[in-house]
């Protein structure tokens, strides 16, 4: 490696690496991605490729194409049932063998990790505004459009710029009870819904070690409600240690290091223990609070799950705060594991039986209400406490209805107080 | 004669084409008369071929939707010059086939009646006479411009 390239950004070297040049930010150029992701707008996305390729075009990357179904699963209607249908003949005309049916997988970002298509140094793109969650492993992952996703199912190569890279230093340790849905909200309330657009985020210093691979999934999840193209966590020991448990295979080499000394276009400094439980009111992810300012606001729904919250130590960590508790007369709870792996563990261990009998409505793996087609829809004027990314008016179906975000805990101890609550109160006193 | 339409920061999808019309207006003809009208409602009117946009910072922020390229592209819009862009706009504006350059000294450079040329050859804007370098397009980028968007490339006849 030459001295230059600890000058670089992330995203500069991961280009620069995979062209064989030196990249400069704000330049555009063509690389073929390792994984090109969709999910249920595969449906769409087969109507695109027909148009392109004709009725008996074929995939020309059958082996990167990963289709999960996710959205609405089991399929609530007709209609969706035939998308599910013709998703499922494509699938099986084409050979793509990385598909993950009902029952099979759940979530795409976490189906994603879990069943080993992330690694460090790969280029991933999905047709879903979430994808850089799977930087927190060292890839470049970016979302793309579906007229491009269909392009990319029958030629190689796309075109990406090169981004400019904000750079937030994370320092110490995050308190008892704060989580690192507290610490992305809290960064977003920071630099505002615009504030990093475009921009490959990277999250680095010392503070990353005490961060789970959990923790940095839900991180850059959320990256993209700043305006994240791509977001990307250091691979570290915790993070190898992850990949090499689930069984994913990568060469070393492709881990490309995060250097402190490239040129960001700003440095954020972050000190965890200062971070605090907060919340987003409706309807901006940005509008974030401590969630002292909101406690005993009465909701009516409470929701934990989605790809930001849907991990094992997340349902584990509303478990634990339910323990010798129920949900409050008034308030139901839903709660969704964010893939089937996820079910089967907090089903042997235990959390799902914690939560059924503290009165928790154990949904299967899905996005289930998160984007509002499919469960636990709400009326006009209520409100729902949620774990997921978006806040939006109208996000979870009903423009009249209001969807507060946080963190599975304190979810979980505003549920068992039927207002929100602040979680340090019940699990920390 | 050709214009420079000029706009300031933030100018979001809902301006460029009301969300209302998502649903009801989808092919290029049916989206041009909307254009931009709640942001300048002389553009659907006036707009015409080799137009260029100037514009501020994020321009294209707010929901995904492919109309407003789309339109823009049908009208003759050479192209939209802008401080920055928001992702997505970017993104859907080259696969739509509407030329978009990133570009701040060029907007600031501008003052009323000046000619803007761009050169995607090159990668320059001329702006009143005075040149600005943008990083020139890859080959593949350009082909998929010169063709009209990326469904028109890959279509096999
Ligand atoms: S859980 Fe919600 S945000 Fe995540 S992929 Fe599903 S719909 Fe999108």
């Amino acid at each position: 490696m030459t001295t230059n390239a600890n000058t670089k950004t992330f995203a500069e070297e991961f280009f620069s690496r995979r062209l064989g040049r030196e990249v400069r930010p704000g330049e555009i150029v063509t690389a073929a991605p390792d994984v090109v992701l969709s999910h249920d707008n595969s449906a769409a996305i087969i109507g695109n490729f027909r148009k392109m390729a004709g009725e008996d075009g074929r995939v020309g990357y059958p082996e990167r194409i990963v289709i999960i179904l996710d959205h609405t699963v089991p399929a609530p209607s007709e209609k969706h049932a035939a998308n599910h249908a013709l998703i499922r003949g494509f699938v099986k005309e084409q050979r793509i063998k990385s598909f993950y049916d009902v029952g099979c997988g759940g979530i795409c970002h976490q189906v994603l990790p879990e069943m080993g298509h992330v690694a460090p140094g790969r280029l991933i793109v999905g047709s879903d505004s979430h994808t850089p969650t799977h930087g927190a492993l060292g890839a470049f992952a970016c979302g793309i459009d579906r007229t491009e996703t269909a392009g990319l199912w029958l030629q190689e190569e796309t075109w990406f710029k090169v981004p400019r890279t904000i750079r937030f230093n994370l320092e110490g340790e995050l308190p008892r009870c704060v989580f690192a849905k507290d610490l992305i909200l809290t960064l977003i309330g920071r630099v505002g819904a615009a504030g990093a657009n475009y921009r490959s985020v990277e999250f680095a210093g010392p503070g990353v070690a005490s961060l789970s691979i959990d923790d940095r999934l839900t991180v850059t999840n959320l990256a993209a409600e700043m305006g994240a193209k791509n977001a990307v966590f250091p691979v570290d020991e915790a993070a190898r240690e992850w990949l090499d448990r689930m069984g994913v295979e990568y060469d070393p080499a492709d881990i490309v290091p995060l250097s402190d000394d490239a040129d960001f276009e700003a440095v954020h400094p972050v000190d965890l223990a200062a971070i605090e439980p907060v919340v987003a009111l409706p309807h901006q992810v940005d509008r974030v609070i401590p969630v002292g300012e909101a406690a005993g606001r009465p909701f009516d729904q409470g929701l934990i799950g989605t790809c930001t919250n849907g991990r094992l130590s997340d349902l584990r960590e509303a478990a634990a705060v339910l323990e010798g508790r129920r949900v409050a007369e008034g308030v139901r709870l839903l709660v969704l594991p964010a893939s089937e792996e996820v079910y089967a563990n907090a089903l042997l261990d235990g959390t799902l039986a914690a939560l059924h009998a503290a009165g928790a409505v154990v949904l299967n793996p899905g996005c289930g209400p998160c984007l509002g087609a499919h469960q636990g829809a709400l009326a006009p004027g209520e409100t729902c406490l949620s774990t997921a990314n978006r806040n939006f008016k109208g996000r979870m179906g009903c423009k009249e209805a209001e969807i507060i975000l946080a963190s599975p805990a304190t979810v979980a101890a505003s549920a068992a107080k039927g207002v929100i609550a602040d979680p340090r109160e019940t699990i920390c006193e | 004669m050709t214009r420079v339409w000029t706009y300031g920061d933030d100018v979001n999808t809902d301006q460029m084409f009301p969300g209302k019309y998502t649903y009801t207006c989808s092919t290029p003809e049916e989206i041009a008369p909307h254009l931009f009208e709640d942001l300048d409602p002389a553009f659907a009117g006036e707009a015409g071929d080799g137009d260029v946009i100037l514009a501020g910072e994020y321009f294209g922020c707010g929901s995904s939707r492919e109309h407003p390229a789309k339109g823009l592209r049908h009208v003759g819009i050479r192209a939209v010059v802008a401080k920055s862009f928001a992702r997505i706009f970017f993104r859907s504006a080259i696969n739509q086939g509407l030329l978009v350059v990133e570009c701040p000294e060029a907007v600031e450079a501008y003052s009323e009646g000046d000619e803007v040329i761009i050169d995607e050859e090159r990668g320059v804007v001329t702006v009143g006479g005075r040149e600005f370098a943008f990083p020139p397009y890859p080959e593949k980028v350009k082909a998929i411009l010169a063709a009209g968007g990326l469904q028109a490339l890959l279509k096999r006849s």
